[in-house]
Parts: structure tokens; sequence; C-alpha cells
């Protein structure tokens, strides 16, 4: 599975208010707590997503909305989330 | 005897758990800890509807029962029966976000699994509304298989249903069963989808409405504007907390010393009066002034907790925090410990991982503090000369910037070598839940400050009276003969150790009076002030001790290298018996406040014996 995946944007990558579903997470690449946490936050395949802010100040954190929570989350971990957009 | 049921109000963060403790119990609330570790216990009475008394207890909000923070253990401890002085509840209240289903029903299955008592009580149900959210309560209750009571906390709306239930669910005669671990293990993906098809079956209709939390943190996460929003916020907090505080520190100060008048006039002169007014008066006067200050720092916290506005703080700056290997999270505990280490570490259990709380305990003291400030004014102003560099920019504002920076450059570092060594380990990461705003409600936050305005008082200054009356042994005995010439101070068994103190701080170009001035200032830095002036004013006591007097002495008796060694020690020096309490007291023994003070007296000998030096050998 994992080259098609692969190819999908990552959360990271995913422009502003653009509305999308959650496709993989990478686990091997996040450390068995950050694993947890995301899981515990609700990080699941097919769950939507939307990035809503980022941080200032260079490669901050980014905030992004996970069902009807808004979740902080670092940009490497953003990078683990393999997301499919929705069209409109 | 009877012992009153216990009941737990377990649930995520920020599910408004507090809220309910506080609307259920009122003011009938104990704050104590669990044993071996610094986690608070907050319990409360409350009556049920029928009469019968319960104890209520509010366990750490949590995610779920695999827990990743000491906090988080505590609740699975607790709820699993197998927490060191808890008894195993005799009912559960799981308080769930309304507005957030898929997410808390997970935790609750896995609440219900453990085979207790449960209500569960679907919190903020108003709010949930407003968002467009319908639901179903008793589709819920029909599909959880427990009774499902509607609550709004913050309005006590839904209390006294949630009491008739657990009225019934109490004392019913159903057999409680110990819950086994086993029933922990299932695996938390397939929880979250059985949580997301029931919260889905309990939705009647959902509008994706924008909510208003969103338009708020366009600005307030804004690049610019939420920066821009962040130093307003703290620029008014920091201003407050300087001058607020003055006028209660005043007062309690001028206080303590009409109580030591008082104590004076009523008792004969000896050893029995000196321990009182000297030693235990002044020793917990110096502590509670520190009170003001602490409160005012707390209801700010407190506010910025409650509206939901830290962890945005937090976001703001944790690029800035990472670069050091800590979270976001740290900035608020260290931004406070420029007004008082004690609250800033107080304030750090609002960082969930363990190591990066410890990091950020371990360099709050070096946060230029307001006790430093009496210090520095008084050296500065007795050496460095008062001529402008720039227009509005003058050589000793200049100075007290540069200690300011130093102390910071000198954490900044710290936390590096702490984060690769003894708090090595891989950062938790900064991966949080961004809370909806809420306008916080006094109530709570008063209950809040009371708490922690408690917490100060006993625990801390349990320990800070006693080490103040050691410090008073120290500094009285044994008594000067009648007629001799030595000062008490001199004489006593401090003076002593400052004989052997002098020869290990005479490398870096300290005297024997500034040893002896450091050791009454181990009770607080701006003591030191006093000390030195009481050292000085020995020959002639009838002088001025203060203001110019003391300037001209002191430039009489050190030269410009010893002084600014001196301002270097105490940019990095443990002075201050407060901060190294209250560190026992957050770690839960006296190993780190040991390291604390080790690594942080290395520094200060270093430092100024460098700046000594470098001072000597550029003909200063």
């Amino acid at each position: 599975m994992s080259s098609p995946v692969k190819m999908l944007p990552s959360l990271e990558s995913l422009p502003q208010r653009q509305r999308a579903t959650v496709a993989a997470v990478d686990w091997a690449a996040l450390s068995v707590p950050e694993a947890r946490r995301l899981r515990e936050l609700g990080f699941d395949e097919g769950v939507g997503v939307e990035v809503l802010h980022r941080a200032a100040l260079g490669k901050g954190p980014i905030a992004c909305r996970i069902g009807r929570m808004t979740v902080a989350l670092r940009r490497a971990v953003a990078g683990a989330i393999h997301v499919s957009p929705l069209a409109g | 005897m009877n012992v009153a049921p216990l009941v737990a109000l377990v649930g995520n963060p920020n599910a408004g758990k507090s809220a309910l403790f506080n609307a259920l119990t009122g003011a009938r609330q104990k704050v104590g800890n669990y044993p071996g570790v610094t986690v608070e216990r907050h319990s409360g009475r409350l009556a049920l509807a029928d009469g019968r008394p319960v104890e209520l207890v509010d366990l750490p909000g949590a995610y779920s029962l695999d827990p990743s923070s000491p906090d988080e253990r505590v609740t699975r401890d607790v709820v699993t029966g197998t927490q060191a002085g808890e008894r195993l509840p005799d009912a559960l209240v799981v308080v769930v976000d309304a507005a957030n289903l898929d997410n808390h029903l997970r935790f609750t299955l896995q609440l219900i699994a453990l085979g207790l008592p449960i209500v569960v009580a679907l919190n903020m149900f108003d709010l949930a509304e407003r968002d467009g959210l319908v639901l179903d309560p008793a589709r819920l209750s029909a599909e959880l298989g427990v009774p499902v009571i509607p609550t709004v906390a913050v309005r006590r709306r839904g209390l006294e249903e949630l009491k008739a239930a657990l009225a019934g669910l109490i004392g019913s005669g159903a057999i409680r069963v110990r819950p086994s671990e086993g029933h922990i293990g299932e695996d938390i993906v397939t929880l979250q989808r059985r949580a997301r098809a029931i919260a889905l079956a309990a939705t009647v209709s959902e509008t994706p409405v924008r909510r208003w939390s969103h338009a708020i943190d366009s600005i307030a996460l804004h690049p610019v504007w939420g920066l821009v929003l962040l130093f307003t916020i703290l620029f008014v907090m920091f201003q407050a907390v300087f001058s607020w505080a003055t006028v209660p520190q005043d007062e309690i100060t001028t206080g303590f010393a009409a109580l030591q008048e008082l104590v004076k006039a009523a008792m004969p002169a000896g050893v029995l009066r000196s321990l009182i007014t000297d030693g235990i008066i002044a020793g917990v006067g110096a502590v509670i002034t520190f009170l003001p200050q602490i409160l005012i720092l707390f209801f700010f916290i407190l506010l910025l907790e409650a509206s939901g506005y830290m962890v945005r703080a937090a976001f703001l700056m944790d690029r800035m925090m990472a670069t050091v290997g800590l979270s976001g999270r740290a900035f608020i505990p260290l931004l406070s410990s420029f007004a008082c280490a004690v609250p800033g570490i107080m304030s750090t259990r609002t960082i969930e991982d363990e190591k990066d709380r410890l990091t950020t305990i371990l360099i709050a003291p070096l946060m230029t503090c307001s006790a430093r400030w009496p210090v520095y004014t008084l050296v500065i102003g007795a050496f460095i000369p008062d001529t402008k560099v720039l227009p509005f920019v003058g050589l000793q504002g200049l100075v007290m910037f540069a200690l300011l920076l130093i102390g910071i450059a000198g954490a900044y570092g710290v936390a590096l070598v702490l984060r690769k060594t003894v708090t090595k380990g891989a950062s938790s990461g900064f991966m949080m839940e961004m809370p909806k705003y809420q306008w916080p409600r006094m109530g709570d936050v008063l209950l809040g400050l009371w708490g922690r305005a408690m917490i100060f008082l006993k625990r801390a200054g349990t320990i800070i009276a006693t080490t103040t009356v050691i410090l008073w042994v120290l500094l009285s005995f044994p008594q000067v003969p009648e007629g001799s010439k030595t000062s008490q101070v001199d004489y006593s068994i401090a003076g002593r150790i400052a004989n052997g103190v002098a020869v290990v701080v005479k490398p870096i170009g300290f005297n024997r009076d500034i040893a002896l001035a450091l050791i009454p200032a181990m009770a607080a830095r701006e003591v030191a002030v006093a000390a030195i002036g009481t050292v000085y004013a020995i020959d002639n006591p009838e002088s001025d001790a203060g203001g110019k007097a003391m300037a001209s002495n002191l430039r009489k008796q050190w030269s410009l290298p010893t002084a600014l060694a001196f301002l270097m020690w105490f940019v990095f020096a443990p002075q201050c018996i407060s901060t190294i309490a209250v560190t026992r007291r957050e770690t839960n023994g006296w190993k780190w406040p040991a390291f604390m003070v080790g690594y942080l007296f290395a520094l200060a000998y270093i430092a100024a014996g460098a700046t000594y030096w470098a001072a000597v050998a550029l003909g200063l």
C-alpha cells in the first residue's frame, strides 16, 4: 500500500482551508507516544481534516480540524499524515 | 464508621469536567496529593437527591486508559482500583463534550467496559446546540447501555437529574466487579470506529457551522496579529503583577513589622522572643509577601487557561521553545518566573511531559525574578555611572538589561545541555487539542486561585518556615558576650561559616563581608541588600544604612571587578529558599532541588569568577 499512498499530499502540504480525508498515517515515521496521542485525537483513515492555521516563526506548528475538534500538531507529525483532498 | 460512597468524575481533557465538579460541590472542596506523585487530588462532598452524602473526586483528564502522563496514570489506577491511597469508586460520572462525541465516546466505551456503575454527563449541551448539532440523549443512552444526562455545568443545568441518576446507581445492590486489566487492551482504532458509529446514531442533524472559535483563531493564531495580541496580553499581565502587588505587599510588610513590635512589647527579651520575632514572624512574613504577586499571576494564568487562550499562546511560541528541546507549553511558566520563580514552577503543572516539565523547573530560576531587582539596583546604582550611551538609553539601564539577557541565555544553554544529558529522551513533541473559546466563570477562577494559595501557604510555607528558623539559629548562636565589640552576625555560627565561605569565594573576588551577606540571603535574594546594610552599619549602627550612604559605603569597600562579579553571581546563584522548597514539592523529593542548587551554584561561581578576572585583566 505504501507507494500509492506516498503519492498523496500530506497534511503538512495541504493548502489552508482545503477539505480532505485522512488516507493513511505513516505510523512508522512517528515515535510511540506520538502515534498513540495521534490515535487518541482521532486520526484514522476516512476522517475529515482541514488545515486551519499555520504558526509564524518559520516552521512552527499547524492547527487543523479533525472531526469536530481543533488540534495543534508539529509539522513533522503532520507530514506523516497522508490525505486525499476533497473536490470543491 | 460508615464511609460515604466514592464517585469519580472521569473524562477527556476539555470536556468541562472541572466546571461540573465545581458546580456539584461548590466551595466544599479539598485539594490533596496522591501519594508518591505530583498529581493533585480534588475531592468534595455532595448530597444526593435522597440526602445521602457522597464523596466526589475529580480525576485528571485523560484520552484513554493507556496513560501517557502521571496524571493519566492516576486516572487509570483509580478507576481500576489500583491507586494507592484511593478506594475503588462506587460509581463513575463520565463527562463528555456533547459537541465532540466522536472523540469522547471512545474513552467512555473503555470506561463502560470496566464494569463499574456509570452515568454519562452529556456536557456543554447548549454549546453543541449553538454549534448546529442536534443530539438524541435517549438514543445515546440506548446505544451505550448506561444513563445519559444532558448537562450545562457552567449554567448549573442538569445537576439535579445527574444526582438523581447517581442515587439510582449507588447502593442499588448491583455487585461491583473489580475491573480486570483485560478489558483495557481493546484496540484503540476499533473502539474509535465504534465510538464514531454511536455518535452518528445519536446525532439527529448536524450543520457544519463555521464556529466562532475559528473566527477568533484567525486573529489569535495569525502570524503577525497573533504575536501582537500575545505580547499585549503579557504586557498587561506583567504591569498588573508589578503594580497591583505593591500596595498589598507593603501592607503585609507593615503588618508583620507591627506584629513583631507587638510581640516584642508583650514578651520579655530573650532567646524565645528572638526566635518568634526574628525567626518565625520575619521568616513567614518574608514568604507571605510573595503571595500578592503569586495570586495576581495565577489569576491571569487561570483566566487564560479557562478561556482556552493558553493553548494558543503555546502554539505561537512552540517553534521558539522547540529549538532548546522544549515545547510551547514551557513558555508561560518561564515567563511567569520573571515575576517570581515560585508561581512559575507551580504553573509547570500544565506541561504534560515529565521531562519537559523537569527541564522547565530546572531553568526557571534563571529568569530575572523581581527579588533580584533590589540587589541589581543597589549595586548598579553604586558602581555604574549614570551616563547616557544613546539618547534615552542610560548605561545603568543597559547593564540591568544585560543581566536579564545573560539569565535568558544561561537558561537557553542549560536547557540545551539538560535535554541532551539529565533529562534526555524523545521530546513528546507538541500535539494538543485546542479547546473552544469560553467566557471564564469567575467562580471557577476564584476557586482555582484559592486552591493555589492554600498549596503555596501550606506546603511551601512549612518548609520555608522551618528553614528560616534554622537560618535564625545559625545567625543567633552563640550569642555575643555583653560588651563585646563584635557584632552578633560576626560572632554567630553563620559568621564562622562565613569564614569558611570566604576562603571559597576569595578567588572570584568576594571579600568576607560578601560571604557573610550571602548566608542570610539564602532566604531570599533581596535580603542581601539588608544583610550588606547590616554588615557595613556595624561600626556605626546609628548611620542610615539605606540609600546613598550605603552606595558610597559600598564603593569604599568593593572594587569594580568585585561589584561586577557580585552582580553576575546573582544572575545564577539559587539564593532563594522558597524556590528550592517549591521545587522539592513539585518534583516530590530532594534529588532535583539538590541538583538545581548544585548546578546553579557552580554556574554562579564560574560566571562570577570569569567576570572578576576579566574585569581585573581589563584594568577596571
